[in-house]
This record gives C-alpha cells, structure tokens and sequence, in this order.
C-alpha cells in the first residue's frame, strides 16, 4: 500500500503554482480578448438586423440585398460598387484587415423587444461584432441601447427621428441616414417657393417618436417662414382607415396637410385624403395643398397615383447623378434587376464606413472603430462631402427634395428630384433643443 | 352640424365593413357553433381577389424600345397589358380600370370554394370541441393565410384604385343646405355603403324567404330536430359557411379602393368584429348589422378632435368601453338570444 504525504504547506504551494499557471493565458491574452467578440479566426462576423417580417418587410428585404453587396464588394467579388467612389482608399476587397466578412441576420418584425432579441442572439450566439439595419427609429433607439451596452458598434439603417442622435445617442451608435430636422430645413424652402408664405398647415402625425419629432421639426421650420399650424392631431399607429381624421381638416380652415406618417400609414392616409377631393379644394383662396416630409420609394409605389405632385424629401435616390450613386446603381441593379432604395443605400454605405474605420484604426476594437469614425469626413457614397459629426455621431451631407411624379415613365421612376439641399443648409448646432437631454457617454468595448 | 354629419357618413362606410364582417361569423356561429377567428383573413382574401385580377389584367407583352433607355442604360422594355392589345387601348384601359368591380365575379367563386374547403379540409373536425380549441385552430389558420398572402404579394399595401367613374367625391353639404364643400364624401365610399345595404338584405332575404334559408333557420334554433326530420342540415351549414366566406370577400373586394391591401387587413379587422358581434348578441343576425354600424359610428365621433382634446386616447377605445357598458347592462348583446353560449 503506498502512502501518501499530503502537508498543508505543500497544498498550497501546488496551488498557487497551479492558479498561476491557469492564469497565464489570460494575462497574455487579454489585450486580444478585451472587447466583445474579437474576431480570433480568419473570419469576422457582422450581424444585419433587419425586418423580415411585418409591415416592412419589404423595405427589410432591400436592406438585405445591400448587405449582402457589401459583403460581397468587401470580400473582393462583384464590380466593387461604391468601393472604387469612396474617398478613403482602406478598403482594397480583402475583406477586413484580412479577415473573411460574414454575416448572420436577425429579424427585427418592427418590434423592439423582437429587435432586441434578434440583436442579443446574433452578438452572444453568432459572434457578431457589430450590428447595423433596421426601418423603425423604435427599434433603432432600442437595439442602439442594447449594443451601447454588449461593447459592440450599432450602424443604424432606416431610422429619422430626431431622437436616435438626439436624446437617445449612444457613443457605440451611429447615423448615416438624415433625420426629421433635416428633412424640415430642406423642405421648407421648397414649400415656400411652391406654396408661399402665407399658408395655414393641419397636421396627422404618428402617435410615437418618429412622428412626434418630425411633426416638431416641420412645424417649426414653416412657421420659421411665416406659416401657421391650425391643429397637431396624432394618430394611432396602423389606424387603417384614416377618414374619421381626414374629414375634420375640410372645416379647419387649414390649407395645407401634412402627412407625418410613414410606410403603411402614409399610403393609406394620403390615398385617403386624395379620395376626400383635398387637392381639388380651394380654402382660403388658394388651392389646397398636401406635404409627406418623409417620402420612400416603396411608399410611393403603394400610394399609386395618389403621390403625383407631392413635394417631401428623401436621404437618397438612385436617380443621383454623381459617380457613387451610378457605381451602387449599376452593382444593385445588375445583380437583382432594379435600383436600390434609400434604405438599401444607407446600410451599404453604413456597412463600408464600418468596415473602413476598422481598417484605418488597424483593430477591432469598438473603442478604436469609434474614434476612427468621429469626425471622418469623406467622399463618394452618393451623398457628396459628409461629415460624421463627433458630438452625436449624425451623418451631415446634402438631402434630396423630391415629388411624386406626375406621368412616370415606369415603376421606378415614381418620385422626381426637386433640389440637392446642400449640408450648410440642414445643419444644425449639436446643443439644438430639439436634440437636448441625452448624452453619448463613453465608447463601451464589452468583454 | 357638419362636421357631425361627415362623422355620421364615416362611421357609416366603416359600419359596413364591421357589418358584413360580423354577419359572416354570426351565420357560422349561428349555424356550426364554430368561432372562426379565421373570417379576417376571408376578407383579406376577397382583398386579394381584386389585387389578383388587377394583375391578370395587367399581364403584359414585352417589346424592346431601342430609343429609350432603362435605369442601367440598357433598351427600355415596354410592357403593354394584353387586354389592350385584344380589345384595342381604350377598351383594355377601361377594363383594367373597373378591375374591382370586376373582381366580384372572381371572388364570388374563389371565396365559396375556399370557405367550402376551410370547413371540410380543416373546421368540422373541431365541432365537438371545446371553443378554445376552435379559437386556436382557426387563429393559427388565419396566420398561416396571411403569410401565404405576404410571400405571393409582398408586406407592402398594393393600390388598388376604385373606377375613374367613381374617383372624387359628392358635395353633400349643397345638398343639405350647407356651405359648398362643408360636407364632401368619396363616391367610392358611398358606394361601398350601399354595395353593403345590399348584400345585408340579400343575405336577409335568402334566409327568409327561401325554403333553404327556412331550414337554415330552423337547424339554427333547433338542429336535432331538423336532424330528426331526415334533413340533412350539416350539408347545407357547410354551404353556409361559403356563403358567410363569400360575404367576408365581397366585403374585402370592394373595400380595397378604401383601403390598400396588405396581408395583415384582415387581422386589423377581425378582433373589432369580434366586438360587433359579442355587442350584438352572439348568433343574432340582426344584432350584428346594428352593432356594426353603432360602433363604427361612435368609433368616427371618438376620433373627432374635440372630442379627443377632452379624453385622449379615446378614439383607441370607445368600442371597447361600449362593449364593457353594453355586456354589463344587457349580458347578452343588444338582441342576443337566451341559451347561446351560455351553457
């Protein structure tokens, strides 16, 4: 039988050797490991939140088809896109700083908590070290929260209220896409060319951020021009019918409406209001006019006829003439067989600013992407000069001012170019109250 | 007073779709004791009738035009509908103009075949099974339709503009001895109400004065005894849950002018109906065509800014707190019967 001599002291040894010898790896390692989902192998993974279904599940759909370009462009394949227009020459197609780009998708359904979850799945599961998509500033301000606090980069899709770099910014999230301030200093020039200064507005709004802060940005800036708002009524999202709300403007006194509706609700309310003879209507000696301030391609083709004439404004359109849009156009439209909407745009362009702030920073590192994107000014995405403003991570570059087209000359061709409103004239100072009560705070890397 | 009235003429358009909706699941309540929380996606369905006919009338040749071009710069393609190449361009036009009119004559069969299916293929297992298991069933069928409209047609709401005959609207208020344009209505919509009335009094009418609708009626109030008399009354209720699938999608179609369709309307409506038809009283017939166009009424003032400037939200839920009031104070709906659901 043999024995064994176990002392106190022995014990005690072996195991501070033993912990220290655990501990070994880590301490050489954490540098490597010191924020969420450091890409390790010869592959990195994006996450691409988008809806897939739901109301918007079709403007998901494109947001996809860009994604997946991108992914492409980045990873050598196809024409390269916007990656020969780009100003910053980091990118040359090896992917990422070498590394292979992949991605997994999420289904947001328009809902925040589902946005969330989709969100939390792909960074805890699928390692995905940032997350970009979306169509509902909802859900942008609620997955832009949950990023800020996982340690990864949010590059928001489709979002336009003031709030998702206003009150709610984070300094892990970013904003290419333009918001509701914008879309009222580009709009309301136009509307004052078009309508004058002597006009009396009506005003249905969507009952939720969004809505709220671009009823407060239009309103503002028309009666900036001498306009007066006769009535702010809000509206239950998804209403359906809208008549019950629409018929109230005719005795108002009112003789402009404006529409700060989106997507379903924007079809419907305008369909609605062109059905009640609104713009055959005169009030106050001047024929009555109806304002959508934020338009979408696949909006229009929904509102059909309805649309022709209506002036609102859009943070993109395919039918640009510099020489990124026509490269986007010409990689989306050869691929899939018709021109990308602004919401495809803006998260192709969001995913090369990503993957092009990593390359310059030389890491990972959502800190080191963050520095690297404050403040970044470039070149040939479509948009001309933009700036990603430092303060609040807001996207500052020219807005498109459009209408709907009176004969168009086929499915694609639903919305006109009114004027490229350039930057100057939609910038606003980062203290604007209308983007007051929030703070970036600091970058987060997790881990 | 005007803008009373135009609420009135509003919740009236909106009563009618409450009505036919909640006509067709009263008759199959009525008939098979079956609560079908699939009749929403029926009238989304008879939408999508006229949406499909728009499209086959719609089918295109395609010819290349060498002197314009596409968005990449490539010859153009030009789509011309066949219906203008067979009938000329003036008549195709106008054919694809009343495609929603038209799109009754589809739907009437589309609608009959696929309520006829719906209850032989699926339902008339549940009979004998408690409602909560026909809720679910029914429920889970009317996503599984709505997916399978959202996959063909897409997420977006398709246009689907009523006849150039009937695009502007009617200046009610000359007519009441009002301002001109204080009361102005969309011809569409009153269209659709009396497109309503009638369908309400077709089905009246068959119900009473037919010997079919005679037995209808009979196995509704007693089925063993009708059973009992050698008539085969499962045959004809499953005819009626057609004819109640028919009635949801003739009230989809017309209401597409109204409403772009998109694959969750249906959804919008049901739950609502739902409502018409407990404030009714479940099972009345009558019940459910006054409470459709009560609710839709008061659903219209509710929304009126007056009105929500003194209780917000209110327009939310009016047709709720109705139907509190209402199944408080008269526990079976409006014209509700004794014994129906009650056991």
């Amino acid at each position: 039988m043999r024995r064994q001599n176990f002392s106190r002291r022995g014990l005690l040894r072996t195991g501070a050797i033993g912990g220290a010898g655990l501990a070994l790896p880590t301490i050489f390692t954490s540098s490597a490991s010191a924020f969420t989902n450091n890409p390790t192998g010869s592959s990195v993974t994006l996450g691409f939140n988008v809806p897939q279904t739901g109301a918007y599940a079709d403007e998901g759909a494109d947001e996809l088809r860009a994604f997946e370009l991108a992914v492409e462009h980045l990873n050598g394949g196809g024409d390269g896109g916007m990656l020969n227009t780009f100003s910053s020459k980091a990118l040359d197609g090896t992917g990422i700083l070498g590394k292979k780009v992949e991605f997994v998708t999420g289904d947001t359904q328009t809902k925040s908590d589902a946005a969330r979850a989709s969100a939390q799945s792909m960074i805890q599961k699928d390692g995905a070290i940032m997350i970009s998509g979306g169509s509902s500033s909802g859900v942008a301000v609620a997955v832009q929260g949950l990023c800020q606090e996982a340690g990864v980069i949010f590059m928001s899709g489709l979002t336009h209220s003031n709030d998702t770099t206003g009150k709610d910014r984070k300094a892990n999230g970013f904003r290419h896409f333009f918001n509701a301030y914008m879309s009222a200093a580009a709009l309301a020039p136009v509307l004052q060319n078009l309508y004058g200064t002597d006009r009396k507005a009506y005003h249905l709004t969507a009952d939720y951020t969004w809505g709220w802060t671009q009823e407060e940005s239009i309103a503002a800036a028309t009666e900036a021009m001498g306009w007066q708002t006769t009535e702010k009524v809000r509206t239950p999202l998804g209403a359906g019918d809208f008549s019950s709300y629409i018929a109230p403007v005719l005795n108002s006194g009112a003789d402009v409406l404006v529409l700060n509706h989106y997507g379903g609700d924007m079809v419907n309310s305008l369909t609605q209001a062109v059905q009640f003879g609104l713009r055959e209507r005169q009030a106050n000696g001047q024929d009555f006019q109806i304002v959508v301030p934020l338009y979408s391609e696949l909006m229009a083709r929904g509102a059909g006829s309805a649309i022709a004439g209506i002036p609102g404004s859009q943070n993109w359109d395919w039918k640009l003439e510099d020489e990124g849009t026509k490269a986007f156009v010409k990689s989306f439209g050869e691929k899939y067989g018709f021109p990308p909407s602004q919401a495809a745009h803006t998260c192709y362009v969001q995913t090369l600013l990503y993957a092009d702030a990593v390359t310059r920073a030389g890491d990972f590192n959502p800190c080191a992407v963050v520095e690297a994107l404050e403040g970044f000014e470039f070149d040939g995405m479509g948009n001309g000069p933009t700036l990603y403003r430092a303060d609040d991570h807001q996207c500052f570059k020219d807005v498109v001012v459009v209408k709907g087209a009176e004969n168009p000359q086929d499915e694609f061709h639903l919305v006109e170019i009114v004027e490229v409103t350039p930057t100057e004239q939609v910038t606003y100072a980062p203290d604007h109250p209308m983007f007051a009560g929030g703070a970036l705070g600091e970058c987060n890397p997790g881990a | 007073m005007d803008a009373i009235l135009i609420q009135i003429l509003n919740g009236l358009d909106k009563g009618s779709a409450y009505a036919l909706i909640a006509l067709g699941l009263t008759l199959i309540f009525g008939t098979l004791g079956v609560v079908n929380f699939a009749h929403g996606a029926l009238f989304m369905i008879g939408a999508f009738c006229a949406v499909t006919l728009q499209k086959i009338l719609t089918l295109s040749v395609t010819t290349i035009d060498p002197e314009r071009t596409d968005f990449l710069g490539n010859p153009m393609k030009v789509q011309t509908p066949y219906v203008e190449n067979w009938f000329g361009p003036e008549m195709g036009a106008t054919i694809i103009d009343w495609a929603v009119p038209l799109a009754i004559l589809l739907a009437i069969p589309v609608m009959v075949l696929v309520g006829f299916v719906m209850e032989r293929g699926l339902i008339k297992h549940f009979y004998k099974r408690p409602h909560a298991d026909q809720i679910l069933v029914t429920f889970g069928l009317a996503i599984v339709l709505q997916e399978v409209i959202k996959y063909f047609y897409g997420a977006n709401p398709i246009p689907t503009p009523a006849p150039s005959a009937f695009k502007g609207s009617l200046d009610i208020g000359v007519w009441l001895g009002f301002d001109p344009y204080s009361i102005i209505y969309p011809y569409w919509r009153l269209v659709y109400f009396f497109f309503a009335g009638i369908i309400i009094a077709g089905v009246f009418a068959f119900l009473q004065f037919t010997t079919f609708g005679m037995v209808v009626r009979a196995g509704m109030a007693d089925r063993e005894t009708v059973g009992l008399l050698g008539i085969d009354i499962d045959k004809r209720f499953t005819l009626m849950f057609g004819l109640a699938a028919a009635v949801a999608g003739l009230a989809g179609v017309m209401y597409t002018p109204i409403l772009s369709p998109n694959y969750h309307m249906g959804m919008d409506f049901l739950v609502l109906s739902f409502v018409v038809v407990v404030v009714g009283g479940m099972g009345s017939l009558p019940g459910a065509v006054l409470a459709g166009f009560l609710l839709g009424i008061l659903q219209s003032f509710a929304s009126m800014n007056e009105v929500k400037s003194l209780l917000p939200g209110i327009d939310q839920i009016i047709i709720y707190l109705v139907a509190i009031v209402i199944l408080l104070t008269r526990p079976r709906g409006l014209m509700g019967r004794r014994g129906v659901m009650e056991e």
